[in-house]
């Protein structure tokens, strides 16, 4: 999808900081000198274009008590797709990315209990015979990104 | 920032909330009260609930959450390393003030596999950028650093919003 300068100043200024309120695109578009109605359809097409994977609130799971732990494994290039399959098929496993590295697959598992978490993990680890290395945040530290296009 | 955070405990509306806001804020001119038909409440007990949740750090922010891979940062890499105990903590708060840093975390090592206990996601257009960015990193770490690598994804296996409130 092409972005031109108004789409570029809803991403680079809209991505945090809407309002609360009662009109609040209303709001956010005076800022940004625009319509209401304008800034509507705009953010409508970046999500519909798949530019924003979404518009609204960003969700902090750990302040809620869920759980989401980093884990690992050495997955032979032979059973690769297999491992995928069985690790996907986990409905705690949120996120599951190849890396290049002897650890090539990353995943996160996520739950409201961490014991959820485990008892995927353990699943995985039994029913592939690979250990899945954990590695839960010791601390996180703090982070603004703003992504610039 | 250094303490722990006590936990937020939703309510019921609260979780409906943020079931019903997860995939974004509907697009219409009064969202919220838009939001308050769907949860059974009213405008006014949404404002403030989510204002709330903001307050709480339960919503880290409002607003455009863009896709990476889309808007052309397509070489996300994962930069590790392996820091000095005693000086990981201090270091990784520099490390996550850098702009190109998304996520940053000291994890446990898993050794001899694994030597690396602080994580720093950063986000380019191209593996130079990537390789450009960790050196800033390691320039900042210093001699507290032993060792370092660079874990790019090739390949995303499966992805799903996060799944809060059930």
């Amino acid at each position: 999808m092409e972005l031109d300068a108004i789409d570029r100043a809803i991403i680079n200024r809209l991505q945090g900081g809407f309002p609360v309120c009662e009109r609040p695109y209303a709001q956010a578009a005076q800022s940004l000198g625009m319509s209401e109605q304008a800034l509507i359809a705009r953010i409508g097409k970046l999500v519909e274009g798949g530019v924003l994977s979404r518009f609204g609130p960003l969700f902090n799971a750990d302040r809620l008590g869920g759980s989401a732990v980093l884990a690992a494994m050495a997955v032979p290039e032979e059973q690769y797709e297999a491992i995928t399959e069985i690790v996907n098929a986990q409905r705690e496993i949120a996120h599951n990315y190849r890396r290049e590295h002897e650890l090539n697959m990353w995943f996160v598992g996520s739950a409201e209990q961490v014991e959820n978490v485990e008892a995927a993990f353990a699943r995985i680890e039994k029913l592939t015979g690979h250990p899945v290395y954990r590695f839960p945040k010791q601390r996180e530290f703090f982070v603004e990104l703003k992504l610039t296009v | 920032m250094n303490a722990p955070e006590p936990l937020f405990s939703p309510d019921a509306l609260d979780l409906a909330l943020i079931r019903a806001t997860q995939g974004g804020l509907p697009l219409v001119p009064q969202p919220y009260h838009a939001l308050a038909e769907v949860v059974g409440a009213t405008a006014d007990e949404v404002m403030a609930r989510l204002a709330r949740m903001q307050q709480a750090g339960i919503i880290r922010r409002i607003g455009a959450v863009p896709n990476h891979y889309a808007l052309g940062y397509k070489a996300n890499g994962m930069t590790v390393w392996d820091v000095a105990d005693s000086e990981v903590d201090r270091l990784g708060e520099i490390v996550g003030q850098l702009p190109f840093v998304s996520h940053c975390y000291r994890r446990p090592r898993r050794l001899p596999l694994w030597p690396y206990n602080l994580f720093a996601m950063v986000h380019a257009k191209s593996r130079e950028e990537v390789e450009a960015m960790a050196a800033e990193i390691a320039a900042l770490l210093g001699y507290a650093c032993k060792g370092r690598d660079i874990l790019y994804s090739s390949r995303i296996l499966k992805k799903t919003g996060l799944r809060i409130g059930g």
